[in-house]
C-alpha cells in the first residue's frame, strides 16, 4: 500500500558517472545486470509465527503506544513486516547463491563497502498473531554506476514478498549501495558494515516515513466479518443494502442482526443508485493530508430509504444543498480504494424524502 | 434507571466536595498527577481525607486507572470502582454510579474524576483516520474514507439538517457561544476569563466545518476535575452544604451511534437525551419551570439548542430564540466553550457551586440545577438540589413535566 523513501546515509548524485565509464566497467555492469530477476532468498519461513510477544517488544523499542497493537483484536505494526522474516541470532536460512555471487562480484570490483540507503514497504493486509510467515526475495535491480558522497558504486534493490498463511501480505523493497569509498576518506576501514536490517536508526526512519506517506492516502474503510459483504459489493460495482429475513426491513449500516425485530437472518438488495442529499457538511479545518479542504461530505438518503455517508461530486463544495438528487457512481480514489460516491443529477425526479427532521 | 417508572435513587446520595486543577493549554504534568491533584482538592473541599475513600469512578477514556489513582493519592482499599463509556456522555453517569454505590451501601465515599492533557497531548479535535475492525471501530469506519473525520464534522451533519428543517442560518448558534463567553468573562477560573464575545465575533469567526464556525466549537483543555459523592447523612456532617442528587439518569436511543447517529429518523433531535430527560423529570417530579440553572453540555453550540428542546424548555426549532431571550441561566461557569473542556465534569462542579451560592455568576436562591453530559453519544444527566428543597408542591407520578414520553 505505501511507497516510501528513507535516505539512509548516501545522497545520490544522479548522472554523475564521470570518468572510468570504460569498456571494463560496462562489462561489469552487464554481468551485474544479469542478476536482476534472480532469487535472493527462496522459500524462507519465518522462525516464529506472528506473535504478541514480538509485537510488544517491538512497540516498546519503538515507543509506539498505538492501542491497535495490543488486546484481543491486535494487529502487528505494519512496519514489523520484515521483522517476521529475520534470521535472528541463529542466522538466515534460504539465502540464495545468486545474492552471494552478486555481492562477491561487487566486492571483487572494489565496491566492498555497503550502506543501506532506503526501503519501501507495501502492506496488503494486516498481520495478526498466529499468522505463519513465508517469504521469497528477488534481486529486482542493479543500478548503473553512481557516484555519491560516500563514494562510487552500484545500488542493489531486492524485493521480498511476504506471505501470511500463503496469502501475499506485503512486500519489502530494500536498497543498498555497494561502493568504493573515495581515497581521501579512507582514514579508517570502510565504515562498519552492519546487517542493514538490524540498524535501529534505519527502522525508526522507516517508521516515520511509512507513517508520513500513509497519511497521504484516504483513511481505509474499517472492514470486518459483519460488513465485508458491503465492500465486496462495492468491488463488483453494486451497492448492497441488507434486508432483514424476519421483517424485511432494509438497513444500513451493515450489522449481523435486525434492529427492528432482532432476526439474524438477512439477505441483500442492490440499491437502485438514486437518492438525495439528506444533509452535508463542508470540511475546512483541520486539514488532512489525503483531502484538499474545503470539501463537502454528504449524508445520502437512498431511494430505498436508508442513508449512508459519502461524497457528493459533480458540483463545487459550496454548491451542495439538502434535497439535491444524486446518482451512484464508483470512483477510484487511489490504486487500491474504490468508493461509492454520488453525483448530483438534476435530471432525476426528486424522490420524496423519508419522514422529516 | 428505568424507561417507564421513577427510580428509587432520588435523594439518597449527595455531592459533598468538588475540586479541580487549573484549566490550561499545557499543564506541564502527567494526567495521573492532574487526577490526583483534583481528587485531593475535592476531598479537602469536603473535609475528607484520602483514607475515607472506598470507591472511585471515571471514564473508560481516562488514562488513569482507579487503582493507580488510589496508589498515588493515598487511598487504600476500594470496595467499588467503575468506569463509564462513550466519552463525555459518561460525565453525569459517573455521579450516578457513585450514587448507586453509596445508596446501596456498596461504598460510602466515592470520588468521580476525569483528568487529561487534551490540549497539549492527544487532541480530540485533530480527528480520526483509522479504527480497528471491532464493532465499535466499524461503526465509525463508514465515515472515514469519505473524509468525515472530526467531532465537529459529526455534529455539523446534524446541525445542517436542523438549520434546514427550521429555516435557520448558522447565526442561530451564536447565542449559545455569546452566553457561554459572557459567563466565562466573569469567572476567574475560566480560560476565557475577561474575554467576552459578540454575535458579530461569532459570525465573523472562520469556518471549521460548515455550518460550524470556530466560536461554535469548545476549546481544548488540560486539567482535572473531581467530585466527592457520599450519603446525604454523612454529607450533612461535612464542611460544605450537600448538593442532593435528586435524579440521575443515563440514556441511549434507538439506533444509537457514537456521534454519527445519521441513520435514525430525523437528525434534529437527541433521542438519547430524551431518554435522560424523561427519567429525570419522572424521578425528580420537577418540570422545566422548576429548574433555576441549566448546565448543558456544550462541546459544540448546536446540541445545546437540541437539548433545550428535548428537555421541554421550548418547542422544537425555538431554542435559539429561547437562548437569545436569556430566559434561563445557562452554563453559568462559561461552559466548555468558555471555562474549560473537562468532558462535562466541570459543569457538574458548577451546578454544585450554584446550590452553595458560590458561582461566579450566581443565580439567587438556586434550588434545582439540571446538568447534562456529552451530546451525540449515549449520555447522562443529573438534577441536583439544595438540601431540604424537596420536590415542588403539586407534582405527582402521573403528571411529570417536560416533553411527552416516547414509545
Ligand atoms: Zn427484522
Amino acid at each position: 500500500m505505501t511507497a516510501m523513501t528513507a535516505t539512509g546515509g548516501s545522497e545520490e548524485r544522479a548522472g554523475a558517472g564521470g570518468a572510468g565509464e570504460g569498456t571494463a566497467t560496462r562489462g561489469l555492469y552487464e554481468r551485474l545486470k544479469a542478476y536482476e530477476g534472480r532469487p535472493a532468498a527462496t522459500a524462507g519461513v519465518g522462525k516464529d509465527p506472528v506473535n504478541a510477544a514480538m509485537i510488544r517488544h517491538w512497540c516498546e523499542a519503538m515507543g509506539d503506544v498505538n492501542p491497535a497493537y495490543e488486546g484481543p483484536d491486535a494487529i502487528a505494526p505494519p512496519t514489523m513486516l520484515q521483522a517476521w522474516t529475520m534470521g535472528g541470532l541463529s542466522g538466515h536460512q534460504g539465502r540464495s547463491g545468486a545474492y552471494d555471487e552478486l555481492s562477491a562480484l561487487l566486492d571483487g570490483a572494489g565496491y566492498a563497502a555497503v550502506v543501506a540507503t532506503d526501503c519501501e514497504q507495501e502492506y496488503l493486509r494486516p498481520l495478526r498473531p498466529g499468522d505463519q510467515i513465508t517469504f521469497d526475495a528477488v534481486i529486482e535491480s542493479v543500478s548503473e554506476r553512481k557516484t555519491t558522497k560516500l563514494g562510487t558504486g552500484h545500488f542493489v534493490t531486492t524485493r521480498m514478498d511476504i506471505r501470511a498463511n500463503g496469502e501475499l501480505a506485503g512486500t519489502h523493497r530494500f536498497r543498498i549501495l555497494k561502493y568504493a569509498p573515495p581515497p581521501a576518506r579512507r582514514k579508517g576501514p570502510p565504515t562498519a558494515q552492519p546487517q542493514p536490517q538490524s540498524q535501529p536508526q534505519m527502522q525508526s526512519q522507516m517508521r516515520v516515513q511509512v507513517q508520513a506517506l500513509a497519511k497521504a492516502r484516504r483513511p481505509r474503510p474499517v472492514i470486518n466479518r459483519d460488513n465485508a459483504g458491503f465492500w465486496e459489493g462495492v468491488s463488483r460495482h453494486t451497492l448492497l443494502i441488507q434486508r432483514c429475513g424476519g421483517c424485511r426491513t432494509l438497513r444500513f449500516p451493515w450489522l449481523p442482526g435486525c434492529q427492528a425485530c432482532g432476526s439474524p437472518e438477512w439477505d441483500t438488495v442492490e440499491a437502485s443508485g438514486t437518492g438525495t442529499v439528506y444533509s452535508y457538511v463542508v470540511m475546512h479545518h483541520p486539514p488532512f493530508p489525503a483531502f484538499d479542504p474545503p470539501y463537502a461530505v454528504g449524508l445520502i438518503e437512498l431511494a430505498e430509504g436508508v442513508r449512508m455517508v459519502s461524497n457528493v461530486i459533480g458540483v463545487p463544495y459550496d454548491k451542495v444543498r439538502i434535497g439535491m438528487p444524486v446518482r451512484l457512481e464508483f470512483r477510484c480514489v487511489d490504486e487500491e480504494l474504490e468508493l461509492p460516491v454520488f453525483r448530483v443529477d438534476e435530471t432525476l425526479q426528486r424522490p420524496v424524502s423519508r419522514g422529516e427532521g | 434507571m428505568s424507561l417507564h417508572r421513577p427510580d428509587a435513587l432520588s435523594g439518597r446520595a449527595a455531592i459533598a466536595g468538588i475540586g479541580a486543577t487549573e484549566f490550561s493549554k499545557d499543564s506541564g504534568r502527567s494526567e495521573l498527577k492532574l487526577a490526583v491533584e483534583a481528587v485531593h482538592t475535592a476531598l479537602d473541599d469536603a473535609g475528607l481525607s484520602p483514607a475515607d475513600v472506598d470507591g472511585l469512578v471515571t471514564f473508560t477514556m481516562d488514562t488513569t486507572p482507579e487503582i493507580t489513582l488510589a496508589q498515588a493519592a493515598g487511598i487504600g482499599e476500594l470496595s467499588f470502582f467503575s468506569r463509564v463509556h462513550y466519552g463525555g456522555g459518561a460525565a453525569c453517569a459517573t455521579v450516578q454510579q457513585a450514587a448507586l454505590a453509596v445508596a446501596t451501601g456498596v461504598a460510602e465515599v466515592v470520588v468521580c474524576y476525569r483528568a487529561f492533557n487534551e490540549r497539549s497531548g492527544r487532541r480530540f479535535g485533530s480527528g480520526v483516520q483509522e479504527r480497528q475492525p471491532s464493532a465499535e471501530g466499524a461503526a465509525l469506519g463508514w465515515n472515514l474514507p469519505f473524509g468525515l473525520l472530526t467531532p465537529a464534522s459529526w455534529v455539523a451533519m446534524a446541525a445542517q439538517r436542523y438549520l434546514h428543517t427550521y429555516g435557520l442560518t448558522p447565526e442561530a448558534f451564536g447565542h449559545v457561544a455569546v452566553t457561554g463567553r459572557r459567563h466565562a468573562a466573569r469567572n476567574p477560573a475560566a480560560y476565557f476569563h475577561g474575554k467576552p464575545i459578540t454575535l458579530d465575533d461569532h459570525a465573523a469567526s472562520r469556518w471549521i466545518v460548515e455550518p460550524l464556525r470556530l466560536l461554535d466549537c469548545c476549546q481544548e483543555t488540560d486539567g482535572g476535575q473531581a467530585l466527592v459523592v457520599t450519603t446525604p447523612e454523612r454529607a450533612r456532617d461535612l464542611r460544605r452544604p450537600p448538593a442532593l442528587i435528586t435524579a440521575a439518569a443515563q440514556g441511549a436511543g434507538r439506533a444509537q451511534e457514537q456521534m454519527t447517529s445519521f441513520y435514525r429518523d430525523g437528525l434534529t433531535g437527541l433521542p438519547e437525551m430524551n431518554v435522560v430527560a424523561r427519567q429525570l423529570w419522572r424521578t425528580s417530579r420537577l418540570t422545566p419551570a422548576d429548574i433555576d440553572v441549566a448546565i448543558l453540555y456544550d462541546h459544540f453550540t448546536p446540541f445545546v439548542l437540541l437539548q433545550l428542546e428535548e428537555f421541554g424548555f421550548c418547542a422544537p426549532g425555538e431554542a435559539a430564540d429561547f437562548v437569545a431571550a436569556d430566559a434561563l441561566p445557562l452554563n453559568t461557569h462559561g461552559g466548555q466553550l468558555g471555562e474549560a473542556y473537562l468532558h462535562g465534569m466541570n459543569g457538574i462542579a458548577e451546578a454544585v457551586r450554584q446550590l452553595r451560592g458560590t458561582s461566579p455568576n450566581q443565580t439567587p436562591d438556586a434550588t434545582h440545577v439540571l446538568v447534562t453530559a456529552g451530546t451525540g453519544v449515549p449520555t447522562s444527566g443529573l438534577v441536583l438540589s439544595r438540601d431540604g428543597a424537596g420536590a415542588p408542591d403539586g407534582s405527582s407520578d402521573s403528571a411529570p413535566g417536560g416533553p411527552p414520553d416516547g414509545p
